[in-house]
Formats: C-alpha cells, sequence, structure tokens
C-alpha cells in the first residue's frame, strides 16, 4: 500500500510540477498576478509530495519490504538501519528520487526566501525550475520507478553493496545532489533575467548567495569522494580522474567561475553575458554528469547499471534544456550584455583571465573524458585517456590560474598601475621564485620539479592573500578592523580569503603525498617488525572477528616511533554474508602532517602469515582539509551582510519614537 | 518490465563480483632491488585491466589482471625496458591498454589541442581587453540622470538602511 | 566585453555537436576492445591438445583454409549459450573450428563439450594463459577469423548467434 503511495505522490508531484512550469511563467508575460502568486504555493506542494514520496520508499526500506523490487536489489535483513537509509540512494532509481527531492527542496527554498525579489522574476525562477523537475519526474516514473513491485517476493534481499555500507560514501550522495541541484537556482535565475531581458547588479546580488550555497556543497561532497576513495579503495589514491569523478568535478570548475563573475557583474555590473553563461554551463554540466554516469557511454567502476535506453531519454531531456537554454542565450544575451568599462590593469582583467582559465580548465577535462568516444566516432583507433594526460594538462596549466589568484586580490577596479602593483607583490614574487628554485634541487631535501613548482605556487598565493588582508586592514585601521569587520558582517572579503588559502593548501598536500608517499608490499610473519619511513610497524598475526553482517580477520599493527608507542590499527579482511568477494578495511592512523596506512592482502602459507601494503602519506590531510577551508569561505562570503539589506520594513511605533529626535 | 532489469542488475552485479572487486591480492614477487620494485610498480600503475571498468593492473584484482602482471614481472627479470614491455602489450591489446595516450600523429590534437586552443584563447582575450580599455564610458541616459537628480536632493537616509559594501 | 552576434551562437554549436557524440556514444559498446591483430599473421603457437593429453598442436593446422579459433571455457555462461550456434556452424559450414580452451580445467571442459556437443575440428588447450595472451584475448567467449595464409580477418567479441553469423 505504501509503495503505491509513494509512485501516487510522485504522479502528483509531476502534475504541480506541469502547473508550476506553465502558469506563473504565462503569468509573467500577461501580468497577470493570481497566476504569479501561484509559483511559490506550487513549489511547496511540490516539496510536499516528493517528501511523501521519499518517506514512502523510506519505510520500505526500513521494513524490509522486499516486495519492492529497488529495496530487494539494494537492501538486506542484516544490514544495520543506518544503512538501510542510505541504500535507499545506493543504486540509480533511489538515487533520482533523492535528485528531485533535492529540487523540490531548493524549488522551496527559493519561495520561502525571496520575499524581496520582484513577483514577475521569482515566477519565472520557480517555472523554470519546474521544467527541470518535469523531466526528472517523466524520466522516474517512466523508466525507473523506485516503487516497482516484484513477485514473488524474495525472502532476502540482495545486500547493498559493501563499499557503499560506509558512512563517508552515505553522506556523499546527498552532499554532491545538493550541489548539482543548487546550481539548477543560478541557471533559473539566469533563464528568467534572459526572459526578461533585464540584467542587472540587483539580479547578481539576488543570484550570489544561492549559488554560493550551492558551490559549498559541491565542494564538500566532492572532497568526501576523494576522501572515501583514499581510505576504502586501498590503493592509497584520492583521485583517478575516472569519468564519473570528472563529471562532479567539471560542474565545480564551472560553478568556481561563476561565483567570480557573479561578483563582477554585482559590483561592476560587467561580465553579464559570461555570467549568464556560466550560470547555463555549470548547471548543463551537472545534466550532462547525470547522463554519463547512467547511459552506459564511458566505462567507470563508478556508474549505476547502465542502460542505453535510459540514456537515450536523458539525452533528449538534456537537448531540450541545454539547447533551448542555449538558444535563448544566443538570442538574449546581445541585448542584455554591455557595460562596465575596465583597463587591461584592473581587476575585472584578472577575473577574466580567471573565468576563461576556468572554463578552459572545465573544457579540458570535458574533452579528455569524451576524448576515447570522439576517437572511436571517427574511427581513429580505441584509445584511452586516463590519469597521466589529466595530469600533465592540469599542471601544465592550473599555474596561471594561481598567479591570477595572487594578483586580483589586491589589483584595483577597473583601473590600476602596474608600478603599484610590482610593489605590493614583488616581495612574494621573489619569495615564491626562490621556494621554486630551492625545492627543485636538492639543497634543503631531496627536492624535485614538482615539488618546486607546488611549494613555489602555494608560497606566492599564501603570501599574495596576505599582502591583500594587510592593504585591507591598513585602509580601514588594523587588527581591530578585522574583528568589527566580521562582526558587522563584511565578510565576503575574509570569505574570498580562506577559499584561496585552501587552495594553496591543497596544492602543497597534492604535491607532498605525490612526491613523497611511500608504498611496500611484504609478506609478514605474526611478530615480524617493518621499517617504514622512520615509523616501525609490528604485525601481530589475525584473528577472526565478526561484524553485524560480516565474517573478518582482523590484524593488529603496533606502530613505534623510536621507542613510543604511537598507535594500534586494526585492518580487516571481511566476506559479508550475502556474498560476493572479500572486502578490505583498511587500518589508518590519521595525522596533520601525514597518515600511516595499512592494509590485509591474502593468508600465505598456513603459519598465519599475511601479504600486506603498508603506505605513508604524508601532508594527505591537507587535500581533504582544503575543501574543508574552501567550503567555509563560502560560507563566511555568504553570511556577508548584504544580502540582508532592507528585508525589514520600518516599524514606527505609536506616538512617532522618530519624530521626538 | 519487471524481471529484465532486476536480471541484469544482476549479471551486471555477478560480473564485477567475479571479476574486479576492490578486495586485492598481494602476490610477493621478488625483486633484485627497491628501484625495480618501484618500477614495477609504476609500470602496472600506467597499465588498464581490459576486463575491469577503468582499473589499473596494480588495482584490480581480476584473473586476466594477474595473469598481465605475471607477464609484466618475468619481462622485467629478463631485461627488457619499459618500453619494451608496453610495446609488447600494445601489439596484442592495441592503445587502450594504456592510460597515457601515446604520442602519434592521431593524437597530436590530443596532447598539443589544449595548448593551442588556450593560446589563441589568450591572444583574442588580450585583444578584448586592450579594446574594452579604449571603449568610451557608456554615458547616463536622460531619466538616469533625472532620477539621481531626485536622489541627491532628497532629505536624509532611511533608519535601517546598510551601507552597500565593496571589498 | 562586445562580441559579434554570431559568436553568442558558438556555444549553441558545441553542445549540438556534443549531443550528436553522445547519441553515437549509445550505440556503442565501450567495453569491446577491437584487436590490433586484423590484418596481422596468427601468433604461432604449439599447444597440447584437449582431447589428447600430451599430444602438441601447433598453430600450422591454420594454414590452408578458412579457420575460427573460437576461445571458451567451461566457467564462461555465454559459451555455453553459443555452444548450440556452434555445432550448427560446424554442420552447415566447411571452415575449420579450433576451440581454444582458455583459463580452464580440463575434466570440466571435457565434461562441457560432452554435455553440449563438440563442434570442433579441433581443440587446445591453455590453462595458464600463455597463448591467450599473444593472442589478446582477454575474455571469453572471443572467436577470431583466420584465413588460409594464417592472417587474422576478425575478431568477434562475445556469443556468436544467428544474427552475428549472418553478418
Amino acid at each position: 500500500m505504501i509503495p503505491e503511495l509513494g509512485h501516487f505522490a510522485l504522479i502528483i508531484a509531476l502534475g504541480l510540477a506541469l502547473v508550476q512550469a506553465v502558469i506563473p511563467l504565462w503569468g509573467s508575460f500577461n501580468g497577470r498576478r493570481p497566476w504569479m502568486e501561484m509559483a511559490r504555493p506550487l513549489a511547496a506542494g511540490q516539496l510536499t509530495f516528493l517528501v511523501l514520496a521519499f518517506a514512502c520508499l523510506l519505510q520500505a526500506f526500513l521494513t524490509d519490504d522486499f516486495s519492492v523490487l529497488y529495496v530487494a536489489e539494494q537492501s538486506n535483513t542484516l544490514l544495520p538501519p543506518i544503512y538501510k537509509v542510505s541504500a535507499l540512494w545506493g543504486g540509480h532509481e533511489g538515487s533520482l528520487l533523492l535528485w528531485v527531492l533535492m529540487l523540490g527542496i531548493w524549488g522551496a527554498a527559493v519561495a520561502a526566501f525571496s520575499r524581496n525579489l520582484p513577483l514577475p522574476m521569482i515566477s519565472r525562477v520557480i517555472s523554470v525550475q519546474g521544467m527541470v523537475a518535469i523531466g526528472f519526474l517523466l524520466f522516474t516514473l517512466l523508466t525507473s520507478n523506485p516503487f516497482e513491485r516484484i513477485f514473488p517476493v524474495p525472502q532476502e534481499g540482495r545486500d547493498l553493496n559493501p563499499l557503499l555500507q560506509d558512512p563517508g560514501l552515505a553522506i556523499h550522495p546527498p552532499m554532491l545532489y545538493m550541489g548539482y541541484v543548487g546550481f539548477s537556482v543560478a541557471f533559473a535565475f539566469a533563464i528568467a533575467a534572459l526572459l526578461g531581458g533585464k540584467l542587472d547588479a540587483a539580479w547578481a546580488r539576488w543570484s550570489r548567495p544561492w549559488t554560493t550555497v550551492a558551490w559549498i556543497f559541491l565542494t564538500i561532497g566532492i572532497s568526501l569522494g576523494s576522501w572515501w576513495a583514499y581510505y576504502e579503495l586501498g590503493w592509497g589514491g584520492w583521485w583517478f580522474w575516472d569519468p564519473v569523478e570528472n563529471a562532479s568535478f567539471m560542474p565545480w570548475l564551472a560553478g568556481t567561475a561563476l561565483i567570480h563573475s557573479l561578483a563582477v557583474t554585482e559590483k561592476r555590473g560587467a561580465f553579464k553575458s559570461w555570467t549568464v553563461l556560466l550560470a547555463i554551463s555549470a548547471f548543463s554540466l551537472s545534466l550532462l554528469g547525470t547522463f554519463l554516469v547512467r547511459s552506459g557511454v564511458l566505462t567507470s567502476v563508478h556508474a549505476f547499471a547502465t542502460d542505453p535506453s535510459r540514456g537515450t531519454f536523458i539525452l533528449a531531456f538534456l537537448v531540450i534544456v541545454i539547447g533551448g537554454s542555449l538558444s535563448l542565450y544566443a538570442w538574449r544575451a546581445p541585448s542584455v550584455s554591455g557595460g562596465g568599462r575596465f583597463d587591461l590593469v584592473s581587476r575585472e582583467s584578472f577575473l577574466l583571465v580567471n573565468n576563461l582559465l576556468l572554463a578552459a580548465l572545465a573544457l579540458l577535462v570535458l574533452f579528455g573524458t569524451l576524448a576515447p568516444l570522439i576517437y572511436e566516432a571517427a574511427g581513429w583507433g580505441k584509445i584511452s585517456v586516463g590519469f597521466p594526460w589529466f595530469n600533465t594538462m592540469f599542471v601544465a596549466i592550473s599555474p596561471f590560474l594561481v598567479l591570477a589568484m595572487g594578483l586580483g586580490p589586491s589589483t584595483r577596479w577597473k583601473h590600476d598601475e602596474p608600478a603599484r602593483l610590482a610593489r605590493l607583490l614583488w616581495i612574494p614574487f621573489a619569495l615564491s621564485l626562490g621556494v621554486l628554485a630551492l625545492c627543485s634541487t636538492g639543497l634543503i631535501f631531496p627536492g624535485n620539479l614538482s615539488v618546486g613548482l607546488g611549494l613555489g605556487l602555494s608560497t606566492w598565493l599564501v603570501l599574495t592573500q596576505l599582502v591583500a588582508l594587510r592593504e585591507r586592514l591598513k585602509n580601514k585601521g588594523g587588527l581591530k578592523a578585522l574583528v568589527g569587520d566580521l562582526r558587522n558582517r563584511s565578510r565576503s572579503f575574509y570569505g574570498m580569503w580562506l577559499a584561496h588559502i585552501g587552495v594553496a593548501v591543497f596544492i602543497v598536500g597534492a604535491t607532498l603525498v605525490s612526491s613523497y608517499g611511500s608504498e611496500t608490499d611484504l609478506r609478514m610473519s605474526p611478530g615480524a617488525v617493518h621499517e617504514v619511513a622512520g615509523y616501525r610497524f609490528q604485525f601481530n598475526g589475525a584473528q577472526p572477528h565478526d561484524g553485524p553482517n560480516y565474517r573478518a580477520q582482523r590484524g593488529e599493527f603496533v606502530i613505534y616511533k623510536g621507542e613510543r608507542q604511537i598507535t594500534v590499527l586494526h585492518p580487516e579482511k571481511r566476506s559479508y554474508l550475502s556474498g560476493g568477494m572479500p572486502m578490505t578495511e583498511a587500518g589508518i592512523d590519521p595525522g596533520f602532517l601525514r597518515d600511516l596506512y595499512v592494509s590485509l592482502g591474502e593468508p600465505v602459507g598456513d603459519k598465519g602469515d599475511w601479504a600486506v601494503r603498508i603506505y605513508y602519506k604524508p601532508y594527505v590531510r591537507w587535500i581533504w582539509l582544503a575543501g574543508i577551508l574552501m567550503a567555509l569561505g563560502g560560507l563566511l562570503a555568504v553570511s556577508d551582510g548584504r544580502y540582508r539589506t532592507a528585508r525589514k520594513s520600518v516599524q514606527v511605533p505609536a506616538g512617532g519614537g522618530l519624530a521626538r529626535a | 518490465m519487471t524481471p529484465t532489469p532486476f536480471f541484469r542488475v544482476l549479471a551486471a552485479a555477478a560480473l564485477l563480483a567475479w571479476g574486479c572487486a576492490r578486495a586485492f591480492t598481494l602476490e610477493e614477487f621478488q625483486f633484485q632491488s627497491p628501484a625495480q620494485e618501484h618500477e614495477f610498480r609504476e609500470l602496472i600503475g600506467k597499465l588498464r585491466c581490459l576486463v575491469c571498468q577503468n582499473e589499473s593492473l596494480a588495482a584490480s584484482q581480476a584473473d586476466l589482471a594477474q595473469d598481465l602482471r605475471e607477464e609484466v614481472y618475468h619481462m622485467m627479470q629478463d631485461g627488457k625496458s619499459q618500453d619494451e614491455i608496453i610495446e609488447f602489450l600494445v601489439a596484442r591489446y592495441g592503445d587502450f591498454v594504456l592510460y597515457q595516450p601515446p604520442v602519434k600523429p592521431s593524437t597530436y590534437i590530443l596532447w598539443f589541442g589544449p595548448f593551442v586552443l588556450i593560446g589563441i584563447g589568450g591572444f583574442f582575450l588580450l585583444r578584448a581587453l586592450q579594446r574594452k580599455g579604449r571603449e568610451p564610458e557608456a554615458d547616463l541616459s536622460a531619466t538616469d540622470r533625472d532620477r539621481i537628480e531626485q536622489l541627491l536632493t532628497q532629505p536624509g537616509t532611511r533608519p535601517g538602511d546598510t551601507q552597500d559594501r565593496t571589498s | 566585453m562586445a562580441r559579434s552576434k554570431s559568436s553568442y551562437l558558438l556555444p549553441l554549436g558545441i553542445f549540438l555537436a556534443l549531443a550528436a557524440l553522445l547519441f553515437y556514444g549509445l550505440t556503442i559498446d565501450p567495453k569491446k576492445v577491437p584487436s590490433p591483430l586484423i590484418g596481422k599473421p596468427a601468433p604461432s603457437f604449439e599447444l597440447e591438445s584437449l582431447l589428447e593429453p600430451g599430444k602438441t598442436i601447433s598453430s600450422d593446422i591454420l594454414k590452408g583454409q578458412i579457420s575460427l579459433v573460437n576461445v571458451w571455457a567451461s566457467w564462461c555462461p555465454s559459451c555455453r549459450q553459443e555452444h548450440a550456434e556452434l555445432v550448427r556452424i560446424a554442420r552447415e559450414s566447411d571452415v575449420q573450428m579450433i576451440g581454444f580452451n582458455w583459463k580452464d580445467e580440463r575434466p570440466a571442459a571435457l565434461e562441457m563439450l560432452r554435455r553440449y556437443g563438440n563442434p570442433y575440428t579441433l581443440s587446445v588447450f591453455d590453462p595458464e594463459n600463455r597463448v591467450g595472451i599473444d593472442w589478446g584475448v582477454y575474455g571469453a567467449p572471443e572467436t577470431f577469423v583466420v584465413d588460409a595464409e594464417g592472417i587474422i580477418r576478425h575478431k568477434q567479441i562475445g556469443p556468436i548467434d544467428q544474427r552475428v553469423w549472418d553478418e
């Protein structure tokens, strides 16, 4: 009964979406206020029914209702309850429901937090969101219904893929989807602006917080994915340039360009058509990612069960949405763009360079991901474009971006003197060159060119940000101003600052762990000790140890540095009761400056020996720390006071308190 | 529609379970030196496991991956160089077995294309920026001028306004 | 940035090209690896016969007539599916069918031939995948079409059914 209720709720949501897509939009063109005013209640209604549908599916999972096909595929009676919840989005159908739910949440949020926006604009925005919802709901109902039943009812479900039975991976899709779907708001704002023919600073100011919040979620989602891959997959890596990883990275790159472009449009009225194009692109890349992951066009460990017929549907949807919005852009953008003059040396220039480089990087990733397909289509043979190509390209191009990131914050808007910039920044430049030179050679420590480049670039970034901070505080009265600024909510500068520092932290972490990390495979007997990077690893054998839905062999490693015992690690080799290959759970000692990572391979011989793998990973946590810093920076920026202007109307107390002054 | 997707998913899962799931087996190959071990590890990291969905020979647990790792190991012990080993595998499996696309005429566009395009883009950007700098300042329209007049002559500011911050 | 009107159409143009590419992509299987050996002489081998242990069969048998070299194994479900088709082809045409038992165990392989029929003129046995690597075999079933001069003309990846055979 309940699954049918959920199914019915989806159908109602589709009906509401149909109305939502048409009526408020039409009302905005013919000025019918009652039609436009339907937008907000419709969005709220849609959310209600989507929540209902989600709740019905959740109930099916929590009660082990295996008569629902999707539950039988993803769940199992022995699955711990928390993973029964996350199993809901473990497969294609459920993850679509999550997507659509997020769409409802964002739509309702826009409806709720937009009281100070003009009604025609908000009704267009909500209508566009309704259009996107129609596509996804149709797709779900027609090809990927999570509420489908199965007869005869299986006694036991097939179980959630053991890889997904993990807290990091449980939260990763919701974060990612909040990001992907959040860009639909920026997209809707852009379309609304194109439709209305007006694009001004006020529009940019309204769009900015929404876009930034979506960007924050996407940043967190990607960082989580990388972190999970590192500790779960057992090969010590944190980014493989797998097509599905790229599918999440492209919208992030476009989204980063977008938040910078919005800043310029808000402050200076420039980059208008750029901003609109980026808003369309960021969401389009999210949709493209959805396609790539579910259509079977590319090989990836990460892809859902692939089905070309589903792929056709999504692709048709893409052509309608993206083709339609880009046509609208081609038609209307010329009339909304223009404005905001600036000189060659100005902050706008550097931000334009930033825009172009980020867009270039996004296109680069797209090109590399699709290149095998292009080659095959052209008949040039079957090639594989993997991490070596991506790494080379990225390392070759991103230094220019980092260079611009250092110059931009210290440059004045509209016009600046090269001499002034040189005066401000020559010390950071010289010091960075020095670091690059020193670390590329073996003078201070065994370095190489990649280390030199990485550390040189991060030095540049940190020092230039410090210079920008100093200049700002100097003009405002010193360190006191910092506290004052933060309290008064003049925070967007500090948000930028923190996020840029985050990038520097990332560069340091990625560079150092690539150059100085080590990996050792060996066979160890119980009691054996092996030394890696100054740490002694003592293996004490493995004992059987069972979990709620698996049997495991649990190894014990005691780690010493010098005479001191640092920690005891317990890597496991698990066999899940629902079948399948054994899974490895690594034992990790996390640290700010290094990770020590041990995993069990196979038992060897019959005396309790095991083949084990020991990793030493210096500074690897800095990579995800960077993600956190960037997200915090975004949070600071969003909490800036300017987004709270003029919401309350002036209350004049009885008796006219003001008149007394 | 009921049995087919289930079966397909089941089949896909079975395939995954048979071949390439995440738990790995370490084979202890004996190496003559740490440098050789490092070279071996690097090489198998660069080669693709053909039966898997995008895993390297270093990461995959598939049977075929094991066979290929052994083949690579024996060739290294025989003194073959990295290039020779790569050539051997490419002759049998094609370029697809490499994660790094080889640099040959058909892949020039892949390796050099991005730089060429960015270079061209940079050139146009520079030109556009210079042109932008020479653009005349946009004139105020008459209605805008009137509005400014109006705002400037209004008495005082309203309480509750916050200053627009430019950072 | 002032741009010509037509440059605003560029994003749409790029997207439409992309969509066309993706439509094409839906029609192909990204996991199929084409063989670099097509048009080249079949790699020579000397393997033990499956049916008669101790007897060696060499790749000379490929010369002089058109052959189908069918890679199969008893653990491969698709091989079982295509076996009936292979028996039919063996009966109806006069190509030489060579069975290439791959990464298998002799008793299980012989059992499969007993149960499903033996379409092969000759069967070789490659349990250790020594020769499979030379032929670029990465899964079962695969079938190579070799002409009378011993040149590989075609590689079929996946099971053969009526439709494939007609093609």
